[in-house]
């Protein structure tokens, strides 16, 4: 494979150190290397941090309005459903803005591969509280810690999902350590590896760092995921209906 | 060719036209009056091989086509007057990344919740943008059934033609009413290369449909440029309307849609009264056809704005720069807001006491 024909294009991303983006992006370019899907896949990009995804991915992508990538997704793959149809984006757009699109296109069991990352803060407007802001965290919005009596407690979407008929594989992993990339990347391949079998609709949240938001070193950043984020968002493998 | 008439509601004959124009993915979200169209879709569009979708919101409808578009198919969604305004973000999407789409807006009565009967209150929401940013829409409004099918064949190829989302805007009566029209096959053209659709790169370039220009220097400016420029030439080709009775026409009334039909009757009443009027009928909003009213203007004394809202598409009417001749016309309103229209009767009124003015 000649590094043109590689998805993930040569040459540096924007992300900060130790962000998640640019680890889980890396994943999923390269399990639709292993896969030979390239060619033939379709991807959505968020708004956020990861609107420029077109500039890493070389694969058709479009662009998706704040809150709609899976209305949007839906239409791409209804009219070409022999394309293999990936979304990426963020806890803003996927579980604010955008959560009943989420529901919505989980329950009909689209077709079509949902990348979901979590990393509990919006980072492109610059670190407001997002629905998976954790209880005590401090963001420019909530500047005293979370409180849930008057924000709520965060969002568990892949507990939600579960609730569904239709989907037919949800898992949550994440990228702060060699051993839950390793294991990110067996899901995101399961997840693509779904859509090309025609089961149905697969969804893969990604807890993930944004030290630049948490106002933290990379390390410390790391460990927030493995500690704080994980205990109270799980990882673990919530539906399976694959094979 | 002849084709035999059969009797059909304004929502369905839009909604068979969309199927023989190759429309191949409707998403909609019901809402009265046009729920009729989805109801026929859900049926046809399946059998022509399209699919439908009952989408879980009018947001959702509208990025559905959104994605569809962009694979190249053609695609359209309908709703009415408040689902229209919650679709004019996407809108927006749809313009500036030039994905050519039909949205049917059968307009109810507003603002706000407002009712369910016919109205054309969102003249201005159809026309000056909607949504934000600068850009514009081709904007078509039928006056009978048979319209309703003919304009909605001719949306998708003026769509894919100039690379830019349509609007079809109706006020409710015609998607409520039937008529006995004509099924007329749209003539075969050959296809129009879509070589910016997403359909996976294999022997090309991937392609990108974005609206951000973030990065680059002076991009989004450049790109606001070459839609200015789309859009006067739009302007300049696409202007439609018809005139009536304008040859030796002192008074004009100028009217689309359903008060276009009830000018019409008007009018002609008027006529037999002895009075020289006559009746311009826009069918493109956007562009305004400004050209032909400033040569019916050109004769008048009189002009007469007729619409189902307080008062809308008069602007556009006073825009059209119409040359102050020796007559100089003044320009008069008539119109209902609120659901309501004009009554023939209240409008013949109308034209008879502008004659003896």
């Amino acid at each position: 494979m000649t590094p043109e024909e590689k998805t993930i294009r040569q040459g540096r991303m924007h992300y900060c150190p130790v962000c998640g983006h640019s680890i889980a992006q890396r994943l999923i370019g390269e399990v639709m290397d292993e896969l030979g899907i390239r060619t033939r896949t379709i991807g959505t990009a968020p708004v956020g941090c990861a609107v420029l995804l077109y500039d890493y991915f070389n694969c058709d992508i479009i662009e998706c309005p704040h809150g709609r990538i899976p209305a949007v997704a839906t239409g791409i793959k209804r009219m070409q459903p022999e394309k293999i149809v990936f979304t990426y984006g963020g806890d803003g757009d996927l579980l604010s803005i955008g959560l009943a699109e989420t529901i919505h296109c989980a329950n009909r069991g689209e077709n079509i591969t949902m990348f979901f990352i979590n990393n509990a803060v919006y980072g492109m407007t610059g670190g407001q509280m997002a629905p998976t802001t954790l209880i005590g965290q401090k963001t420019i919005t909530t500047p005293e810690g979370r409180i849930a009596a008057t924000t709520g407690a965060p969002l568990r979407i892949c507990e939600m999902l579960k609730t569904l008929v239709r989907p037919v594989y949800i898992e949550r992993v994440a990228v702060h350590d060699a051993h839950h990339v390793e294991r990110t990347r067996q899901a995101i391949r399961k997840a693509f590896l779904n859509q090309i079998n025609g089961n149905g609709f697969s969804f893969v949240e990604i807890l993930s760092m944004c030290p630049t938001y948490w106002r933290m070193g990379g390390k410390d950043a790391c460990q927030f995921v493995g500690n704080e984020m994980m205990s109270y968002f799980p990882i673990e493998k919530f539906r399976d209906a694959s094979e | 060719m002849e084709y035999e008439k059969t009797l059909v509601m304004g929502n369905v004959a839009m909604a068979e036209a969309a199927v023989r124009a190759g429309c191949r993915f409707y998403a909609g979200y019901p809402i009265t009056p046009q729920n009729e169209v989805s109801e026929y879709l859900a049926k046809r569009l399946p059998e022509a091989g399209g699919v439908f979708v009952q989408a879980e919101s009018e947001l959702a409808a509208i990025n559905m086509v959104f994605g569809a578009a962009s694979t190249g198919a053609r695609a359209m969604t309908s709703s009415s007057s408040p689902g229209i305004s919650l679709m004019q973000e996407a809108i927006s999407y749809l313009a500036a990344a030039q994905v050519p789409c039909l949205i049917a807006n059968i307009m109810r009565g507003g603002p706000g919740l407002g009712n369910i009967q016919g109205a054309q209150s969102d003249y201005f929401q159809a026309t000056r943008g909607g949504g934000h940013g600068d850009y514009r829409l081709i904007v078509l409004a039928p006056w009978s059934v048979q319209e309703m099918y003919d304009l909605t064949v001719r949306a998708f190829e003026l769509g894919d033609h100039y690379r830019n989302p349509v609007l079809l805007l109706a006020d409710g009566i015609l998607g409520q009413m039937a008529e006995a029209i004509e099924f007329r096959e749209p003539a075969k053209k050959k296809s129009v290369l879509k070589p910016w659709a997403l359909t996976g790169c294999a022997g090309r370039k991937p392609n990108v449909i974005r609206t951000l220009y973030l990065k680059e220097k002076d991009a989004l400016e450049e790109k606001n440029i070459e839609l200015q420029a789309k859009y006067e030439k739009i302007t300049s080709e696409l202007q439609l309307s018809e005139t009536r009775f304008g040859d030796d026409a002192e008074i004009g009334v100028i009217a689309y849609g359903t008060p276009a039909r009830i000018a019409h009757s008007a009018v002609k009443q008027a006529r037999e009264a002895g009075v020289k009027v006559g009746l311009f009928r826009p069918i493109t909003l956007w562009p305004f056809p400004a050209r032909e009213l400033r040569k019916l203007a050109a004769r008048c004394r009189k002009l007469l704005v007729v619409e189902m809202s307080q008062g809308q598409m008069i602007e556009d009417v006073r825009l059209a720069r119409i040359p102050a001749t020796e007559v100089d016309p003044k320009i008069e309103f008539l119109g209902r807001g609120g659901g309501w229209y004009p009554k023939p009767k209240e409008l013949l009124a109308k034209i008879l006491e502008i004659a003896k003015s």
